[in-house]
């Protein structure tokens, strides 16, 4: 185990460091770089405080969507891989037809909801609205 | 191989001759200065200048195609489409003089007037000085795109436009193209585009009749100041087709930036921009058409973010913009849900 601080809060600082000293300090296209960067740092903040949570209900749902619900792979990357072949599942349903209309479509459009809203909780940054 | 690009001085060298052979005048009586490169779209080269011919200052913007790209694009179209909006009374640069060859820059280039003003549209959208062009852009950008689509696209120099051949439905081709793109550059699979693909092919419009579309008409291609909008910008993807293409674009989410709730560029809700349209001679629109082509636009955009995130990823373009932006798509996904479920 790493020693205080961690990932997430190291991340922060260094986003912290980005906006209040080198931000501005620049200006043109460095100043926006340099935005870009503290944007990009607080995203992987976000994202490491998240995926847990995030992956697990988004397994929990396309497995109830599925009709298959095991537990997850033990490993993060084959995690990962079990997620994207159950959404590579779920597309092909989709491309097929069976979420045109009925019920299952209205299943599918609240789990594609909340899928992509986790995924703005993770890119978007809180304070300045969208964008 | 590329030749190694000119040198800000050989070009104006260049222009020197060039503008002195389309007038008709000798050399000697041209004088081209202040050559420098702007800030512009990464597949046109920009630069401003300023050039003096007997009895006439011009403060001028060269357009040119980067060297050895000019094989699909076409610089003397665009010359021509902006002749003709100016002709319509569409805010445009006046264009001044064309070479849709290789031959002087090593790329085919234009020149026109360079309109005074600014093109950032957060600053648009949100400095206080530029309240006064707010309150009177939605019915400003609709009544110019109203003129627009009365742009006579059968005339013989604008022969170079896209045109969808007869019979054929454009829309379909254009879902089930960007469909197939998102699929082929996508790192993941993104189930949101397929659902939004099923539901735009069952809602093709019929296109009631076929206009000039600008083919990206939105709030940052404009040149304002603190009295409205003086130009029209970026005619490069004008083609023939439906004209509410163009109206379902300029909704799109990413061109609110970031003013979500006002769906007309930021600026005003659906029913002012149709309005506008409408009461500067614009065709009525049907809600659902609107409804088609912003989604469809929405679609592009996620598309647009998928390829950014793709270009940095392939390794070509170490880009930290770009890797940030691959990241955005989650914002068009949300919307095309937000769309396709509104009023079902």
């Amino acid at each position: 185990m790493n020693d205080q601080p961690d990932a997430p809060t190291l991340l922060r600082a260094v986003e912290g460091f980005l906006e209040h000293q080198v931000v501005p300090k620049l200006n043109g296209p460095a100043r926006y770089h340099a935005r870009v960067a503290a944007n990009v740092v607080a995203i992987v903040a976000r994202e490491i405080e998240t995926e847990e949570s995030h992956w697990a209900a988004e397994w929990e749902r396309l497995g109830g969507l599925l009709g298959e619900q095991t537990s997850p792979p033990d490993s993060r990357d084959a995690y990962r891989d079990a997620l994207r072949a159950r959404n590579e599942e779920l597309a092909a349903r989709i491309r097929e037809g069976k979420a045109d209309r009925g019920e299952w479509r209205r299943a599918v459009v609240a789990h594609l909801r909340e899928t992509v809203d986790a995924k703005l909780a993770v890119s978007r940054p809180p304070r300045q609205g969208r964008s | 191989m590329a030749k190694p690009a000119l040198s800000p001085e050989a070009i104006a060298a260049k222009l020197v001759s060039f503008i002195a052979e389309c007038e008709g005048i000798p050399p000697g009586d041209v004088r081209v200065e202040g050559l420098q490169p702007m800030a512009g779209g990464a597949s046109r080269e920009l630069w401003s200048l300023n050039a003096t011919l007997p009895q006439r200052s011009l403060e001028l913007v060269l357009r040119r195609d980067p060297p050895g790209r000019s094989d699909e694009s076409d610089r003397g179209l665009e010359f021509e489409l902006l002749r003709a909006a100016r002709a319509v009374r569409v805010p445009v640069p006046e264009v001044h003089w064309c070479c849709r060859d290789a031959r002087v820059l090593g790329s085919p280039f234009f020149l026109m007037e360079r309109v005074a003003g600014e093109t950032i549209p957060r600053r648009l959208l949100r400095d206080p000085e530029y309240a006064k062009t707010r309150e009177n852009l939605v019915s400003q950008m609709g009544a110019i795109l109203a003129r627009i689509h009365t742009l006579d696209w059968r005339d013989p120099a604008l022969s170079g436009l896209a045109v969808p051949p007869e019979g054929t439905e454009p829309a379909r081709t254009e879902v089930m193209r960007l469909a197939e793109a998102a699929r082929t550059f996508a790192a993941e699979p993104h189930p949101v585009l397929d659902l939004a693909e099923r539901w735009l092919l069952e809602r093709i419009p019929a296109t009631r009749r076929r206009t000039l579309v600008h083919g990206d008409y939105r709030v940052g291609n404009v040149i304002f100041d603190t009295e409205g909008v003086c130009a029209i910008l970026d005619w490069e993807l004008a083609h023939v087709g439906d004209p509410v293409e163009d109206l379902g674009w300029f909704c799109v989410r990413a061109w609110r930036f970031g003013n979500d709730d006002r769906a007309a560029g930021g600026v005003g809700d659906r029913e002012q921009w149709l309005n506008a349209y409408g009461e500067a001679g614009g065709d009525p629109v049907d809600r659902e058409a609107l409804r088609f082509w912003e989604a469809l636009g929405n679609f592009k955009v996620a598309l647009v973010f998928i390829q950014q995130a793709h270009t940095f990823l392939s390794g070509r373009v170490p880009s930290l913009e770009l890797a940030s932006l691959g990241r955005r798509t989650a914002e068009a996904e949300a919307e095309l849900l937000h769309l396709m479920e509104e009023g079902s």
